[in-house]
Parts: structure tokens; C-alpha cells; sequence
């Protein structure tokens, strides 16, 4: 057996699975709901301009902290400014650390918990206990430290967030490449003389992928989360930009005087939170070959 | 056992000094030259001189994290630039206040995660395992200084029953501390109730299936019996481990409630001291959480080996 039929052997199984997952997510009636609603945040958040009833860094001192109506239908802040238009915009903000700060963590910890898994022995050792430090802090207390050291604005939350997600992924695809790693298919590839190189990524890999992307959504939610607590506390997105998590620090000043401008970003990042964490549990069920 | 021991210490050692390298590199991340960084708004050249001097900053690198770890086993955390105090000292002034929290929202959390737990699992694929699961999902995702200022706008603004915040110490008034603190323990121990409820399902459903179980049915035991006495025994072990993992959300979920309900703890000293660009506040910080960290998780290995005979070589 050549390497060649053994790609098109191991393409042609992993094709099948992932239909079948499919299949069985488009049963799971929460997990579409939750798709559903991802879809609507990424479609406001890319057409923000165009939905946006007003600008959201507009100040207007006649309008300053008006209840919800006809002309604001969330209501104003502190300035004047339309509550609806920053949400609306603020849901950028949101996504993009969600997503980025993901990206970041997936695309560091994945080749290191391969590499990790595959190789086993002093790198293994070496890397899980870099793992283990990091772990040892408390995620947001990592984030807000690593944050604080860089400077606060955005870009450097989503970094700050993505660093200390890192181990969880590197733990993660560690973990399955150890599981698949004595597998007959992986020891046929090294038989017939394929690199490491070559096996980590063509014949491990797409193997490992899957709880990588359960965990990669869920980690969303999670990242959005850590991005609003951040810039609630003043470390991520700087005003007068808008984010969720910044609008929250401003709503705590007026509580009794414009309730309002606590309850409309915080159920903005509730439920965008919730529809992930569903996805993502839907994924899981979806993926796994022991569920129905 | 002692074997056993002295596989988990030769592990944790090597994780210390990582750990440790991990703080001592926050400070690389800092633009420019560190001891202006570190001096904060302070631009006095005396004080700036004396950080240069203090923290070595003339020395190569390997040096002056060989200098900075000989004075932390020693104890010394460095000092607050803004408050002029030993971080040591400033850590252990705080920790009581977040260790009250953190213990009050541990309460309530077992009060909510445990029972709702067991329900989930008897009543495993019924409405209430359904309504466990909701409950579940939404302390996952419910963003916990929401869930705050929810909670004072309720029973603070519209009802006026509790303290919006501050924190009075027990010694004080014990009824005025419980009421300052039963809204940000309720806050805090909802996402671990969550977390806590998953985990004793799970645990109580793999017990509830094994064989021992059906026999205690089988001896015509009650079911009430069979479940608290027997099952439940056996599925608290892996819970209570799981208590040592929480400490880390406990922490991250007190910064936070903290900044919202204005409590003097730990997690306010480390947000204070980033915008006071207090740096060795905000190191000290994570180096104690971090070990605090270790030693919860290697108490709770032991812990486990000595509750589980099974793993007693």
C-alpha cells in the first residue's frame, strides 16, 4: 500500500462522519436556535451601519438619559447617546474579540499540543508543565495581567484573552493526539515511511479536529465574556467606542436614575453567550459517535 | 502513598518554576524602559533610580529573575509603588474579606449544584432533568457582573432590602456583614452551581447504574436509601475535587463581583493596581493565586487517593 491510497483511504472515512454530524446537528433543535441566533448577531454586526437608527458616538445634551421610546426605542446614556445604535455596534466589538481571541489560542496551542502528543518524551514533558503554570492562574486573572502589562485597548485584550486560553487548547489536542497517536491507520503512515512531519498533519490531525471545534465554540462564548468583564473594567475597548462590556461600566453610575442602560448590554452578551454555548453543546452531541 | 506523593511534588516543582517565570515575564511585556514603566505617574529621578536599583535593572536578564526568585522564597513580593506597603502585606490584609466571599458563594453554590444534581439524575430525560439543564446552561452564560447589577437594581434601587455595596467585617456587626455580602456570594456561587450541578449528575448517573447499586434495590432497600446512602456516597468524591478546580472561577468571578459590589478584597487590589499601574500589586497578585492554586489542586490529589482505596498503592 502506497501513502497516496492510504490519504484517499483516511479522506474518504473522515468525509462520512462529518455529513452524518451534520445530519444529526440539524435534529438538535436547541443547537439550531442557538446557530440562528450567532447568524442574527453576525448579520447586525456586519450591517451595523446600515441598522444603526443613529450614530453611535453622537451626543445630544437634550436627550441625556431618556427612557425608552418611539424616537430611542432602548433609550439614551449618560451623553445623549442612542442606546440601540451603540448595541448595535457594540456587537462588532463583541464578535471580533470572541472570534480573534480564538484564533489566536487555535492557531498557537494546536501545532504545540501536536507536536506535544506526537513526539512524547522531554518536549511533552516541557511543554505540559508551561501548561500546568499557565493553568495554575485564573484565566481572567491572566487575561487582566496580561492586559494591564500590555496597555489597555482592544487589540491587546483580544491578545491578552487569547494567550490565556492557549493551555486549555494545547491540553485539549494534546490529549486526543495521545488517544489516536497507536492507532493501526497512524502506525500504517509511519510504516510505509511517511515524516512526522507529513503524519501529524495528514493523517492525525484531521482526526483531533473535531473536539478542538466544539471546544473552539464554546471557548467563543467564553472569550466574549472575558472581552465584556474586561472592558467593564476598563482594560479592553476604550470610550467613547462602543462595547458591551464598557457600556455596563457606565450603567452602574446611573442604576436608579436610567436602569435601561443596564439591562440592554447585558442581555445582548447573555444571550450571544447562551446561542454559542448551545452551538457548541449541540456540536458536542452532534460529533460524538457513542450519541445517536 | 508516598511514592505517590513524591511523583505529584517532583511535578509540581517544575510547574512552580514556570509559574514563576510567567510573573517575572510580565514585567518584559512592559514598552519602554521598565523603571520609568514601573514608576507609574511618579517622574521623581530619585524614585526612578531607586526602582533601577531595586528591581536590577542594569543586570542582564537570567540575573535579575535569579534575584527577583530569591527574594520571593524569602518572602518578599516587592512593594506598592502607590500605597508605599510590602505587596505581602497588602495580599494578606485582603485575602480574609475574598477567602469570606469565596467560602459564602462555595455555600451556595453546594446548596443549588447538589441537590439539583441528584433530582437531574434520577429524574434522568424527565422535565426536571430538563429544567436542571436550563438552569445549567444559564449560569454558564449569564455574565456574572450582569447577574450583579441586576440583582442591585432589584433589591437595592426598586426594593431597598440590601446594601447596593460596601463590606462590613464581621467582627463589626456579623448580621450587616452577611448583608453586604449574601447578593455578590449569590452572584459568585451561581456559576459554579452550574458547573457543580453537571458534575454530580454525571457522577450520580455512572453510580446509579453500577452493580452495587441494584443490589441495595434489590434488597428491597428504599429508594430515598439507596440514593443518598449509597449512591450519592460514592459520586461526592469526584464532586469534591472538582471543588479545588472551582477555586480558579471563584477567583476570576471575585474580580469582578468585587468591582461591582465595591468589597475590599483581593479582586479589587488587582484591578486598583492596574490603574494605579501598580505592577508588583498586580505580580504579587498572580503569584499567590497561582500557588494558592497549586496547593488546593495537590490537597485535593491526596484527597482523592486517600478517600478512593482503589488508588492506594
Amino acid at each position: 500500500m502506497t501513502a497516496g491510497t492510504l490519504d484517499t483511504a483516511s479522506a474518504g472515512a473522515g468525509e462520512r462522519p462529518w455529513r452524518i454530524a451534520l445530519r444529526r446537528l440539524a435534529r438538535r433543535r436547541a443547537a439550531l436556535i442557538g446557530l440562528a441566533v450567532v447568524v442574527f448577531f453576525i448579520a447586525v454586526a456586519l450591517a451595523a451601519p446600515l441598522l444603526a437608527p443613529y450614530d453611535p458616538l453622537a451626543t445630544d445634551w437634550r436627550a441625556v438619559r431618556k427612557p425608552p421610546s418611539s424616537l430611542h426605542l432602548f433609550g439614551t446614556d449618560e451623553l445623549g447617546r442612542d442606546v440601540l445604535a451603540r448595541l448595535i455596534w457594540g456587537a462588532r466589538a463583541s464578535l471580533v474579540a470572541g472570534i480573534v481571541s480564538v484564533s489566536i489560542a487555535v492557531s498557537v496551542a494546536v501545532p504545540l499540543g501536536l507536536v506535544s502528543g506526537y513526539l512524547g518524551g522531554a518536549v511533552d514533558g516541557l511543554l505540559m508543565r508551561m501548561v500546568d503554570a499557565m493553568l495554575a492562574v485564573p484565566f481572567l486573572i491572566l487575561a487582566i495581567a496580561l492586559a494591564a502589562f500590555l496597555g489597555p485597548n482592544l487589540t491587546n485584550a483580544m491578545i491578552a484573552i487569547g494567550v490565556a486560553q492557549t493551555p486549555i487548547f494545547t491540553r485539549l489536542t494534546r490529549g486526543q493526539v495521545l488517544a489516536v497517536k497507536h492507532e493501526d491507520y497512524i502506525e500504517a503512515a509511519r510504516a510505509v515511511g511517511n515524516p512526522h512531519r507529513r503524519i501529524m498533519l495528514r493523517h492525525i490531525l484531521p482526526n483531533v479536529l473535531a473536539p478542538i471545534l466544539v471546544q473552539a465554540t464554546l471557548a467563543i462564548a467564553a472569550a466574549i465574556i472575558a472581552e465584556a468583564s474586561l472592558s467593564f473594567l476598563g482594560l479592553g475597548q476604550q470610550p467613547p467606542a462602543p462595547s458591551w462590556g464598557s457600556m455596563l461600566n457606565t450603567a452602574t453610575r446611573f442604576l436608579s436614575q436610567a436602569p435601561w442602560m443596564a439591562v440592554w448590554p447585558g442581555l445582548a452578551i447573555f444571550s450571544l453567550v447562551l446561542s454559542f454555548n448551545l452551538l457548541g453543546d449541540g456540536l458536542r452531541d452532534a460529533l460524538d459517535p457513542r450519541r445517536g | 502513598m508516598v511514592t505517590f506523593l513524591l511523583r505529584r511534588l517532583a511535578l509540581v516543582l517544575p510547574t512552580l518554576f514556570f509559574v514563576s517565570v510567567l510573573v517575572f515575564g510580565l514585567q518584559q511585556l512592559l514598552p519602554g524602559d521598565p523603571a520609568l514603566a514601573l514608576a507609574g505617574e511618579e517622574r521623581d529621578p530619585a524614585v526612578i533610580a531607586f526602582l533601577r536599583q531595586k528591581y536590577h535593572l542594569d543586570e542582564p536578564l537570567p540575573v535579575r529573575y535569579l534575584l527577583w526568585a530569591k527574594g520571593v522564597l524569602a518572602g518578599d513580593l516587592g512593594e506598592s509603588i502607590r500605597i508605599k506597603r510590602p505587596v505581602r502585606d497588602l495580599v494578606l490584609e485582603k485575602l480574609p474579606v475574598t477567602a469570606e466571599l469565596a467560602a459564602l458563594a462555595f455555600v451556595i453554590a453546594l446548596a443549588i449544584g447538589l441537590p439539583m444534581g441528584i433530582v437531574a439524575a434520577v429524574g434522568n430525560d424527565t422535565v426536571i432533568d430538563y429544567v436542571a439543564t436550563m438552569v445549567a446552561l444559564w449560569g454558564r452564560s449569564i455574565p456574572n457582573f450582569w447577574l450583579g447589577i441586576l440583582l442591585i437594581l432589584l433589591f437595592s434601587v426598586h426594593w431597598g432590602l440590601l446594601p447596593a455595596s460596601g463590606f462590613v467585617s464581621p467582627a463589626e456587626s456579623l448580621s450587616r456583614n452577611l448583608a453586604t455580602l449574601i447578593m455578590p456570594a449569590f452572584v459568585l456561587g451561581n456559576v459554579i452551581a452550574a458547573v457543580m450541578m453537571r458534575h454530580t449528575r454525571s457522577a450520580m448517573l455512572e453510580v446509579l447504574s453500577a452493580d452495587y447499586i441494584r443490589t441495595a434495590r434489590a434488597k428491597g432497600l428504599s429508594e430515598v436509601r439507596v440514593v443518598l446512602h449509597h449512591a450519592l456516597r460514592n459520586a461526592l468524591v469526584p464532586v469534591i475535587t472538582l471543588g479545588a478546580l472551582q477555586f480558579g472561577e471563584l477567583l476570576s468571578g471575585a474580580v469582578l463581583t468585587e468591582q461591582v459590589f465595591t468589597i475590599p478584597g483581593f479582586g479589587k487590589l488587582i484591578v486598583d493596581a492596574v490603574f494605579n499601574r501598580d505592577y508588583a500589586v498586580v505580580q504579587g497578585v498572580v503569584l499567590c493565586t497561582a500557588l494558592a492554586f497549586i496547593l488546593l489542586n495537590l490537597l485535593a490529589d491526596v484527597a482523592y487517593v486517600l478517600v478512593n482505596p482503589r488508588l492506594r498503592g
